[in-house]
């Protein structure tokens, strides 16, 4: 697996993108906090924050006894400047437009 | 709620590079480098415990607003090519100016495969201004990406030979006359 790939695996699921998100708003957490938002079992919380790890978009670093999880936000630039650039702003602005047309219509 | 809301004041970033902790030592200390890269700055660094450390603004930055000495501080320890730690001050604004000194590591590993890793952790207690800058929360105002943005342009540098560099609200340069 490439970088990219595991950064995709890893933001292809719920709640990996939820504890993503938690860690946006309140960086540097614990498992026992993160895990306090969920409703999942510490092992399953372990098993994605590893995903996460694998994936480099979480970075966990000791501070005394703790071990404290930060968000890093590197390779979702890397996946932007790689993904998104490439495809003109004007594009993607376009698809935007059409999906929230169809939406609305189907509405 | 009873969960403790204590905002912590360290970012963490990483990135993995595919080149030699030399290689990225001498990116993040030497000038003929750091001007290539993110804000595009020319560090100066004297790489000993208690000295100098000032990174002085480009023609473009200056033209665009920035001060002509854009951070300041004073190095900590330097370990060559794996550890440097420093205190480090934002001068760009001066609300951010007056949150005074932060402290910042630079920590080099070497991995397998020739990829290097290479992780930046900056402690800012009591500095809320500086640590929306750094976290690129005015990119949109212009004000840069911040380490995000500096640590993925630094390896698109290294890895390909070319980078983005700041253009703030200005857009490219004008290359005319």
């Amino acid at each position: 697996m490439t970088d990219d790939d595991r950064v995709f695996k890893a933001l292809a699921d719920p709640t990996r993108r939820f504890l993503l998100d938690r860690l946006f708003v309140r960086d540097g957490r614990t498992l026992t906090e993160l895990e306090s938002e969920l409703d999942m079992t510490r092992f399953g919380v372990m098993k994605h924050l590893r995903v996460l790890e694998d994936a480099n978009l979480v970075v966990t670093r000791r501070s005394g006894r703790e071990k404290l999880h930060f968000l890093n936000p590197v390779p979702i630039r890397l996946i932007h400047n790689r993904w998104i650039d490439k495809y003109t702003e004007r594009r993607v602005s376009a698809l935007a437009e059409l999906k929230a047309e169809l939406e609305g219509e189907m509405a | 709620m009873s969960t403790t809301q204590t905002q912590t004041s360290t970012q963490v970033y990483r990135v993995y590079i595919k080149a030699t902790p030399q290689a990225i030592w001498d990116a993040i200390t030497a000038p003929e480098w750091t001007r290539k890269y993110g804000y595009g700055g020319s560090v100066e660094y004297d790489l000993r415990p208690g000295g100098s450390y000032r990174v002085i603004a480009s023609a473009e930055a200056m033209a665009m607003g920035s001060t002509e000495i854009m951070v300041d501080g004073e190095v900590i320890e330097a370990d060559p090519p794996h550890k440097l730690v420093q205190t480090w001050r934002m001068l760009m604004s001066e609300a951010v100016a007056a949150e005074g000194f932060s402290r910042l590591t630079y920590e080099i590993k070497e991995g397998k495969g020739g990829v290097t890793k290479l992780t930046v952790i900056h402690d800012m207690p009591d500095a809320p201004g500086m640590a929306v800058m750094v976290s690129g929360g005015l990119e949109d105002q212009g004000a840069g990406g911040g380490w995000n943005w500096i640590l993925s342009d630094l390896k698109s540098l290294l890895e390909t030979g070319e980078s983005m560099q700041w253009q703030g609200d200005a857009g490219p340069p004008d290359q005319d006359g």
